[in-house]
């Protein structure tokens, strides 16, 4: 069973090190969207402090989505899923491989280059941790959630865009609480750890239930 | 080792594909589907794998539902569709590398060099599958049935792509995992040389 996990992971690491546009296309989007901010609204550095951790989480939002139609789209299309549909091993385990990859290639790029953003909002060093933080604990959450999306939206025309509206709601509490957490942390002497349990619990919550819920809407779409 | 099927029912919306259709097949049996386009063929197939859900009736491997123990029903079973189930930036060697440990299986790369060499690949085993031609990707997905320990086949239209030195290779194939006691099912239009006793046929246009 592990086995054909890691087998998986390797896999798509592997087809996404063959096509590289794929990663920095997400990669690119967030870089962009955080940068057209200050244009808008000013350089003023308490403004952008005060704006920052909600354009850098909606930006992460976004970019997130952006990539969820790839999950399964092309594993679908030629045929690989009908293949990991019929494999002995459990298919949330398989689903869980391919979520996995799908967040290193483009949920762990952005919480590497959060620091670059923390810099041009003029957020403090601590505040950059923080950031950091909460985008490793909160990313993966997205790219459980979306690969439900993702699954129950295979296969129908004009699904990418479907996607965003079946999936962007139920980020919200990420975004409640990811952002609060770097509000928090501006203030300097408020306590993080509520934020941190909080986001934690998410991620818990979908690592448990997020792959066994995709794998059962596999199953309806490939029908 | 016995596949049987009782009373299925298949639709696809409001249209019933076909109804109490039963069949049994034995170790060392070949069953050829036969049907007008669109009479459902591939639906059967794709139910016979549990990748679509009948309306009513049941599949039994060795007595048991495929619904209930999928995990021994899977380890015995290979499905090759209309796609090749290929990965286009993967190689034919890392394809049939990844597809067979999916199923827990350990295949050693000879053996797959051995597999490719043997449906005329031999040289292409390190390009990229983006770069071969329609009938060779259907070489390399065809391949794996050198590979694979399943003895009950599923096949979807197999011949189809393939030129005629193929076409011979792949009847030779499917004769001998007959002989061999294995069980074939399958679609197509092209003749396969195997004597009548060891061959079901069912024209799914009777079951409307």
């Amino acid at each position: 069973m592990f086995k054909s996990f890691l087998t998986l992971l390797k896999r798509d690491l592997m087809l996404a090190l063959r096509r590289k546009s794929d990663v920095f296309t997400v990669l690119f989007f967030f870089v962009i969207v955080i940068s057209i901010f200050p244009l808008g609204v000013g350089f003023e550095a308490d403004t952008l402090r005060k704006i920052a951790p909600g354009v850098v989480w909606v930006a992460a939002l976004l970019a997130s989505t952006l990539a969820l139609e790839r999950i399964f789209a092309n594993d679908f299309a030629d045929g690989t899923l009908e293949q990991m549909l019929m494999t002995p091993q459990p298919l949330s385990v398989l689903v869980f491989a391919k979520v996995i990859a799908h967040w290193l290639l483009t949920g762990l790029p952005l919480v590497l280059i959060a620091p670059l953003a923390g810099l041009q909002y003029h957020l403090s060093l601590p505040t950059i941790g923080t950031l950091m933080l909460v985008l490793l604990i909160g990313t993966p959450v997205l790219s459980m959630i979306g690969a439900i999306g993702a699954a129950l939206t295979l296969g129908l025309r004009g699904g990418g865009v479907l996607i965003s509206l079946l999936v962007l709601p139920l980020y919200i509490p990420v975004l409640v609480y990811g952002a609060g957490a770097i509000s928090a942390s501006m203030q300097g002497d408020v306590p993080l750890q509520a934020y941190y349990l909080l986001l934690s619990a998410f991620l818990l919550l979908a690592l448990v239930f997020a792959p066994w819920a995709t794998a059962a809407a596999l199953r309806i779409s490939v029908e | 080792m016995t596949l049987s099927v009782k009373q299925l029912q298949c639709s696809r919306g409001d249209l019933c594909l076909f109804q109490d259709l039963s069949l049994e097949l034995q170790a060392g049996q070949l069953l050829r589907l036969e049907g007008k386009n669109g009479s459902g063929k591939t639906t059967l197939l794709r139910t016979l794998c549990g990748l679509f859900m009948a309306d009513e009736g049941e599949i039994l491997w060795r007595g048991e539902s495929i619904r209930k123990t999928p995990e021994v029903y899977y380890r015995e079973l290979f499905y090759l569709g209309h796609q090749n189930a290929l990965k286009l930036d993967l190689n034919p060697l890392e394809n049939l590398q990844v597809l067979s440990r999916l199923v827990g299986q350990n295949v050693s790369e000879e053996v797959i060099e051995i597999a490719l060499a043997k449906m005329g690949l031999a040289g292409y085993e390190d390009v990229p599958v983006r770069k071969l031609s329609q009938g060779q990707k259907r070489r390399v997905a065809l391949s794996r049935l050198l590979i694979n320990e399943a003895p009950l086949w599923v096949l979807d239209e197999p011949f189809v792509a393939l030129d005629v030195a193929a076409v011979e290779l792949l009847q030779s194939i499917i004769v001998q995992h007959v002989q061999d006691g294995g069980m074939v099912i399958l679609t197509t239009h092209q003749a396969v040389p195997l004597p009548e006793t060891k061959m079901q046929r069912l024209s799914l246009d009777r079951y409307v």
